[in-house]
């Protein structure tokens, strides 16, 4: 299933994250999974929260650079070779991934795995064609 | 040892009659030679018979940095270019450079200009001097190796650069003497701390220049290097190094009055202000063949000193320069102006960043570090946030900056709307510098 994630652009100082966060935490956002990535100077926390268009607009008011993008959201088994099945598909079929997170998910009890793609439609079509993880909404914004 | 007793000691009246005989001499042929120097007499209603001597100085137009750039490369040179054996050149305030050239006559004039200051701090044909500046285009190497070729001592062309080939140089040749930007030197002394060699050094004395300094870095050098530290001053478009040069007493820097004139005046009005004032300093170079100039406005901000010094010399000194009457900024001995920064900022990027900018020059451990805040545009975050090309941004602005500016600089690449726009002229430049 697409989705939809918040990215925020920090530059790497101390407190930049923390002001971020606070920033959804004072307006009641509840964060379902944090990525963070860092570069030299920079970081990019990626982030899936239960109300996306309200996190982006408290935290461009707050002037932190924030972008909403797509990315596909995938459920996989805890246990070994889940992660697997999924990338054997994607490799098999050309996809290149830019960069991914995962998380186990409350309710579920499946792992939830978060892919962002060359090519996101694509990767949603390959994943369904194989019968892999289709993700319930209410598991992804607010587990 | 005072090089030449005769023009060195010259009583005052005695040198004012020499720079008025030569001055008739340089504005008759500038008159002659000069096209621009011709426009600009016409245009105030002069003939070269109208000036009689240094009081008439006043009376002639002056010349700016701009019009090097107007009349790149050769527009200015007073001699055709069969007798000019070389070029120097040095950035401006846009990406053409300024060029000057020299007669074999001019490097002879030049070397005896530094020959004066070497012998006068206790050089002489059994030193051995490291030349540090850079050789190249930049007048810095070439100009303070004609001076030790004068006094007959031993050269090290080095050029500047790799502090561990310097220091083991140094070691290894028995270098005397060290010339190169007081904050290298600073530099090398660190280094020869850090590696516990200063007792091999034979070095006796140093010569720095092409920067700002202060007397507090003085001091430091002169215990790091176990040295005594002397300043020299110059600027291409004059000469080069060796314009203005300390003696054995330190107390400001001679001007060396024979082939020079200075005056200090009012940047704003450019009226002459009366001795010990505090102004812009002006040059007229008045020996020089290929590339004289008139009433040069060097944008240094300085004073003289009239006093007589006990060194004997009559000429005229100057004091450190406090500061500059435009934008122009002295990093780490190289002439930047911000406009080149804001051209290379525009050549890189359109639509990932903005045209605002911030430039925050500082010394750090004694060198001058220079870095530039450049805001990005929203555009590079329409979709999701790309950090590799976030990097790959900055590090075309550090390339950038680089050819551009010929020293590395630390770019930041800040949020959007994040560098206040003032209302009237924008603050780019934050100075955090002590002179």
């Amino acid at each position: 299933m697409i989705i939809h994630q918040l990215s925020v652009f920090l530059e790497n100082k101390k407190g930049r994250l923390f002001e971020a966060i606070e920033t959804l935490a004072k307006n009641g956002i509840n964060i379902s999974a944090l990525s963070l990535a860092e570069a030299c100077e920079y970081g990019v926390v990626r982030m899936i929260v239960d109300d996306t268009e309200l996190s982006k607009s408290v935290l461009k008011d707050s002037g932190v650079v924030v972008s909403v993008s797509k990315a596909v959201a995938v459920a996989m088994n805890d246990s070994p070779g889940g992660a697997r099945d999924i990338l054997k598909v994607l490799a098999q079929a050309d996809v290149n991934i830019e960069y991914m997170y995962a998380f186990v998910g409350k309710t579920t009890g499946k792992a939830l795995m978060v892919l962002r793609t060359d090519d996101i439609e694509k990767t949603e079509k390959i994943l369904k064609e194989n019968g892999l993880g289709e993700v319930n909404p209410a598991d992804i914004y607010r587990i | 040892m005072i090089r030449d007793r005769k023009i060195e000691c010259m009583p005052r009246d005695e040198l004012k009659k020499l720079q008025s005989e030569r001055l008739c001499a340089l504005v008759a042929r500038m008159y002659d030679k000069v096209e621009l120097f011709r426009m600009r007499m016409d245009e105030l209603g002069l003939k070269p018979g109208d000036i009689k001597g240094v009081e008439d100085l006043d009376k002639l137009p002056f010349s700016y940095k701009k019009d090097l750039r107007d009349y790149y490369p050769y527009g200015l040179f007073a001699e055709p270019l069969e007798n000019v054996s070389r070029i120097h050149a040095s950035s401006g305030t846009t990406g053409k450079r300024i060029v000057v050239g020299y007669t074999q006559n001019d490097i002879d004039m030049w070397g005896e200009c530094i020959a004066r200051m070497l012998n006068g701090i206790g050089l002489g044909k059994d030193d051995i001097v490291q030349v540090s500046f850079g050789y190249g285009l930049f007048t810095g190497g070439f100009g303070l190796h004609s001076g030790c070729e004068k006094i007959g001592a031993t050269v090290i062309p080095i050029s500047s650069g790799n502090t561990a080939l310097q220091i083991q140089t140094m070691i290894d040749f028995k270098a005397t003497a060290l010339c190169c930007t007081p904050s290298y030197a600073m530099y090398l002394g660190e280094e020869i701390e850090r590696l516990g060699v200063k007792d091999q050094l034979k070095l006796k004395v140093g010569i720095f220049g092409a920067e700002p300094w202060t007397e507090d870095m003085r001091k430091k050098i002169e215990e790091s290097l176990n040295i005594r530290a002397y300043d020299i001053y110059g600027l291409s478009e004059v000469m080069g190094p060796g314009v203005a040069c300390e003696c054995e007493y330190g107390q400001g820097m001679h001007i060396w009055e024979d082939n020079f004139i200075v005056e200090i005046i009012d940047p704003d009005t450019g009226k002459v202000l009366p001795e010990g004032s505090k102004g812009e300093l002006v040059f007229t170079a008045l020996t020089k063949e290929a590339f004289p100039l008139i009433r040069y406005r060097t944008r240094d901000i300085c004073s003289l000193n009239t006093k007589p010094c006990p060194c004997g010399r009559t000429h005229i000194r100057m004091n450190k320069p406090s500061g500059r009457s435009d934008d122009m900024l002295i990093i780490r001995g190289v002439n930047v102006f911000p406009s080149q920064i804001e051209e290379a900022i525009l050549q890189v990027s359109g639509s990932e960043i903005t045209p605002n900018y911030q430039i925050i020059v500082d010394r750090v451990n004694n060198t001058d570090t220079l870095d530039i805040n450049v805001e990005m545009s929203e555009k590079l975050f329409s979709d999701d946030i790309d950090v590799k090309a976030v990097d790959r941004l900055e590090k075309a602005l550090v390339d950038k900056m680089r050819s551009t500016l010929g020293i590395g600089a630390k770019i930041h690449l800040v949020n959007p709307k994040t560098i206040a726009r003032s209302e009237g002229k924008a603050k780019r430049v934050i100075d955090n510098r002590k002179f």
